[in-house]
Order: structure tokens, then sequence, then C-alpha cells
């Protein structure tokens, strides 16, 4: 078991012509994932080669679903494309919609999100990002652009806001492995959050545990908190990071910045840990505390 | 800043007194004079509270506009010197409101605040008197439309004198608010003048900078450049995720996330060598190529304050044999020009071919260590050294 994405999925590529989205595609076909195609409104009917495979390009999302039928999407088109790009896979009914591009228009994912509750999103699309690094499911598949070699499968789930940290920590805990490993990306605006993953962790029985990556800003991490305090059963280990950020500076991530006390990677470490959340100072602290909590499982 | 908004507003429409800006006293004491009557002087800094600080007189007369001027001018209000004043025609509001329009991240909407009580004072008014202060969501695929704007006035109590001009100004602040991809527009106060005018006396917008970059390449005008610490203007220039800090450990990585984690690591590493802290925040972003990794180094290298550098990158996107050209490149370029010990931690994608790189380049600045917690307190014993 797994989350959101296991070997069984059907995975397609919007962009997969792109500089971004062909290199990509290839990481994700030598990760053991299921790809079966991809989009480009203007090289229809063509293929493309890539790491040994034929990939079939498709004109549209719905063509694409219906000639291979896959349940997946990626979404590799640049910044000014990437709200077209949705709504086309959410007409078209696909199940999930991997948004990896970075630097999307606030106010166009804003657009997309109002979609997605109406009634247009008749399949029920969950989106994962924007500006994320997508979701791996070790040994089975991968849908985004998270190195496949960093750990195996194994018993942690891990949701995370930020991509490299989703790294860092995957990497630290690799002797573990994990269930899913999934990034929901760091802009204002994003589609599923960290209490909809463990929500999901939670019901998946492969997962022992959970590990939650924070940052600065926002108050989701804090959201996630009194979710977690009512509805999570299993350990949960977090960490956030920009402990040391100052105060009204922008770093990086739109979602990161840290204005008077709310937001403040201290007031969320306390959020967290008042509903029994051991939360790490750094990376390899955070994975210390997830190793004692395996072992006392 | 303020006449930024009003130009903004003047654009979609929204009813406004531009006003003039200048530079100088003598110029603040022509647009008086132009003006005619009472002007009003206010600082034009991006900060709250510019009335409290003393950025904001009433002139009588030109003479005392300038009087103002050349008191405003100069004068810093929260760290940020004025360099510029609004010389405005002073129109006394009978009533003051508040409105704005943002983005609700919580709730991943908009959001209308209004507010018929106080103006200036809203955050007092919310605290006292929340009843006052509504707060009306707004779905961003359906907008805000006639209708919908009437809707927002009532729930607001706009009086019956200025309600038709109010829902012509929500009309027009929304059409401001998503034309200009804006996370905030706000209009505080929103005076009733003299008359039952309704006007935008003062506000602010802020820019969603992905937008600014994919459709507004006008937005790059509301950049005022001397603001910026000159690091900083260098790296906007070059395209970089920069923001100087104070510390002596210039830090480059890839990630918002694991670029703060890594301030974090280096601040507390830091602890056991002489308090040495992070120098800057550097993001160079996914996918960045060898190129990016050398302005990179470039900016960093240049910062007086920066003792020791630590370059921590984990690829994903990003490979790891660009970042190590990178490297190798910016070293080359720079010759005997560098002097700093360069501390380099890379995993993830490539990260065998970026390590053979390094470890042929065998620069004697360049010290690979293999884990971030370690390349962190190898660097800050260097910065400290």
């Amino acid at each position: 078991m797994s989350i959101y994405l296991n070997k069984d999925s059907k995975i397609i590529v919007q962009g997969i012509t792109g500089g971004m989205g062909s290199k990509h595609t290839t990481l994700m076909l030598q990760a053991g994932s299921n790809i079966v195609g991809g989009v480009n409104a203007r090289k229809a009917g063509t293929t493309v080669e890539l790491n040994g495979t034929e990939q079939p390009v498709f004109g549209t999302v719905a063509e694409a679903m219906k000639e291979t039928g896959a349940d997946v999407s990626v979404v590799f088109v640049p910044p000014a494309f990437t709200k077209a790009a949705c709504i086309e896979a959410i007409d078209a009914g696909i199940g999930l919609l991997v948004v990896i591009t970075e630097g999307v228009p606030v106010q166009d994912t804003a657009e997309v999100w109002s979609y997605l509750q109406s009634e247009a999103n008749h399949a029920g699309t969950r989106m994962i990002g924007p500006n994320c690094p997508g979701i791996i499911t070790p040994e089975e598949s991968l849908a985004g652009i998270t190195p496949h070699t960093i750990a195996g499968k194994g018993p942690i789930g891990l949701v995370s806001k930020s991509g490299t940290l989703t790294y860092q920590m995957m990497y630290e805990l690799k002797d573990f492995g994990f269930s899913t490993a999934i990034g929901i990306g760091g802009d204002p605006i994003i589609g599923t959050t960290h209490i909809d993953a463990l929500a999901a962790f939670e019901a998946d029985p492969e997962t022992k545990a959970i590990v939650m990556i924070g940052e600065i800003g926002g108050d989701a991490e804090e959201r996630a908190a009194a979710f977690i305090k009512d509805n999570v059963t299993k350990p949960v280990v977090g960490y956030v990071a920009g402990f040391t950020a100052p105060e009204g500076k922008t770093m990086g991530h739109a979602g990161a910045i840290v204005s008077g006390s709310a937001g403040t990677a201290q007031a969320k470490k306390e959020a967290l840990e008042a509903v029994g959340v051991k939360v790490g100072k750094t990376p390899s602290e955070t994975a210390e505390l997830m190793r004692e909590v395996m072992k006392a499982l | 800043m303020e006449y930024q908004a009003k130009e903004l507003f003047a654009k979609h429409g929204v009813a406004t007194t531009l006003g003039t800006v200048v530079e100088t006293a003598e110029a603040a004491k022509a647009a008086a004079e132009a003006i005619g009557g009472v002007t009003v002087i206010k600082a034009q800094v991006k900060a709250g509270g510019r009335g409290k600080a003393g950025g904001v007189k009433l002139a009588k007369t030109a003479d005392e506009a300038f009087e103002h001027a050349s008191n405003i001018l100069g004068m810093e209000i929260k760290g940020l010197t004025v360099n510029r004043v609004l010389v405005t025609p002073a129109t006394p509001p009978q009533e003051e409101y508040y409105f704005s329009f943002l983005l609700d991240r919580a709730n991943r909407q908009y959001l209308c605040i209004a507010s018929v009580e106080g103006g200036v004072e809203i955050e007092e008014v919310a605290k006292t008197n929340p009843d006052a202060v509504k707060q009306i969501a707004v779905d961003p695929g359906a907008g805000v439309d006639e209708a919908k704007a009437r809707e927002i006035a009532t729930e607001a109590k706009f009086p019956e004198p200025v309600f038709e001009q109010a829902v012509e100004m929500i009309q027009a602040l929304y059409k401001t608010f998503v034309e200009e991809d804006a996370t905030l527009v706000e209009v505080n106060p929103l005076a009733r003048l003299e008359g039952d005018k309704l006007e935008a006396l003062d506000g602010k917008v802020s820019l969603d900078d992905n937008a600014s970059e994919v459709r507004h390449p006008h937005h790059e005008e509301f950049v005022i450049r001397e603001e910026a610490d000159p690091l900083e203007a260098k790296a906007k220039d070059l395209g970089l995720n920069y923001v100087k800090l104070d510390g002596q450990v210039g830090i480059i990585g890839n990630g918002a996330g694991l670029v703060m984690s890594t301030l974090d690591v280096v601040a507390y590493a830091g602890e056991n060598h002489g308090g040495v802290k992070p120098a800057n925040f550097l993001d160079i972003g996914g996918g960045a190529n060898a190129q990016v990794m050398a302005n990179g180094l470039d900016v960093i290298l240049n910062d007086p304050q920066v003792k020791s550098v630590f370059v921590n990158v984990f690829g994903g996107i990003t490979a790891c044999d660009e970042v190590a050209n990178g490297i190798k490149g910016a070293l080359e370029i720079l010759g005997d020009a560098a002097t700093k010990p360069l501390v380099v931690r890379l995993d993830g994608n490539n990260v065998e071919k970026g390590r053979e790189i390094l470890a042929e380049l065998a620069h004697p600045l360049v010290t690979v260590v293999g884990t971030m917690d370690g390349a962190a307190d190898k660097a800050a014993e260097l910065a400290n050294a």
C-alpha cells in the first residue's frame, strides 16, 4: 500500500517534449514509473524516444486518457500555460494531477483551486502542487522529480512543503524507507495540504509513522497540528525550517515570509509539540527522533 | 508606495487624486503652488505609520510645503530613508472607511475586508469592535461583478449617499486586484469627502512576483533600486534569490526549504565556533546550471563580511555536476582574487560526477564534506579561524 500513487498508476506527462519534461520523464522511467505517453497539442501524433521507450504524444489530455487509460498527469509546462494545462486535465477527469511547475501566478492557482471545488471537477481530481517535487512511492512509481535512488520502500510516510528538504529527510532515513513521500509545494495556494496527506497516511496500513516538514510563513502547520490532535493516531515527527530566519524577509518560497510572531518556526514547533508531535531543530535531529519512534513501535 | 498604488488605482478607474511626486523641497514648493490652497506633504516609503512618524504634514502655503518637505526628505521611517514626498491637495474627509481585497491563503480564495468605521486605525477597530469589520469571501472563479459588488457594499453598510459610488469603486478595485495580479489591494482611508464624493485617499498594492514575471513586465518600473542593499540589487539583476543577513558564513543552496534549513544548521554550528552566523540566504533554485552557480558565488564572495562559504546542494532538478562545474568556473574566473574557503556538500542527481569534478579540481580553497551537519560545522569553523 501507499498513498495516491502505486505501481498500477498510469502516468502521462503534460509538456513531455520540453526540456524539463523530457529529462524528467526519462528519470521517472528509470524509477520504474509506468509512463504511457505525453501531451503537446503542436506535436500530436508523433512519438518521443525516452529511456529506450517510444512515448506517444497526444493532442489533449482527454485523448491521452482515452488511448492509454492514464489516471495520473504530471505537469511540466511553463508557468504562463500552467492554468490552462490544469483546467484541461481536470476537464478530462484525471485522477491525480501533479503540478511541478515553479513560478505559477498565485491568482492562476486560486482559479484552478476554485475550479477543482466546482461541479466541473466531476471526476474529483486531486491536485498536488504547484511548485513541488511531486510524489514518490519508492520501488513502485514516481510522479515528479524526486531522485528515486535516495531511499527505498519502508514504513515511513513523508509530507513536506519543500522539495529539497524532502530529499534531505529521505536521505537521513534511508535505512528505514518510505511508503510514500509527497512534496506539497511552498506556494501560498496549493492543492494537496499537510492535512490531506496526514489523513491519507493515517488510513494507509503500510505507513507506521509520519514525518511532516514545514517551513516559516502561513499557518498550515498550526492547522495540521489541530488535525493531528483529533484525527491521527500514528506517531508523527516534525521539522520546521527557518528558526533563524529574520522577520519580514521573504526567503524564496512565496509562502516563506515571517512577519510578527505568527508563522515563525518557533510558533509552529510549539503548536506541533502541544499535540504530541516530536519536533527536531535540524533535519538530522528530526531523523534521530524518528529513529526513537521506530524503535518503540 | 502610495503614489505607485494610486497610479494603479487611476489606471483601473478607482477615484483618487494622484498629486505630484517630488524629490526636493524646491519641487515640493512648486507643486504646492501649482495645486494651490492647502496641501498635504506625504513621505513615500514602503511602511505603515508614516503619519505617526511625522512623515505626513499639512501645508497652508507653498513656503510651508517647502519647510515640511525639507524636514521629511531624508528622515527615516522604520529604517527606510525618505527620498520622495507626494504633494496632494488637502481634502479633509467627512468620514473614513477601510476597504481591501487580498489573497486568503488559508481558505484558498480571495477575501474582501471592509469597514465603514474608522479608516486609518482599522487594526484597532478590528480588536475593539470586530463586528464593524466585515469579511466577505470572494470565489476566484466567479470574481466580483456588479451584483457581488452590491452584496459587498450592502454587507459593509456603505451609507446611502455614497452607496452607488462604493459599488463602482469595489468593481474598479477588484479590476485592479485581478488585472495587476495583486495579492493585496488596500484603500485606507477610503474617504467620504465634502459633497459626498468617495475617494481613495491612501492605498497599498502588493504584487505577485510570479505574475509580474509571466505577464506584467511593466511592474519592473515599480521597483525602487536605491532602497535595496547593493549586493541584493546585484543578485536581483543576476536573477538570484538572495537576501543579505548579518553573519560571516556565506550560504548557497538549492530550494528555499533546504537553504532555510542550512541557515539554521549553520547558526547552531556557529554556537561552537565563536557565534558565527549565516551571512545570507541564496537559493539557486531548481535546475540551476553552472553559470547560475558561478553568479551566486560571485555575489557572495563580494560580501566583505563573508569569511567562508557553504555550498549545500541536494540535486533533484539541479544536477550536482552542473553545480561542481559552476564552482570550478567561478574559481577560474576569480583566479588569485579567490581567497575565501568553500565547503561543499553535494547529494542527489549526478552526485558522483559532481564529486569527481571537485576531486579532479583539487583546489586548495575547496573542502568537500559528506554530510550537511559536518559541512556546516566545517564552514563555521573556517569562518571563525
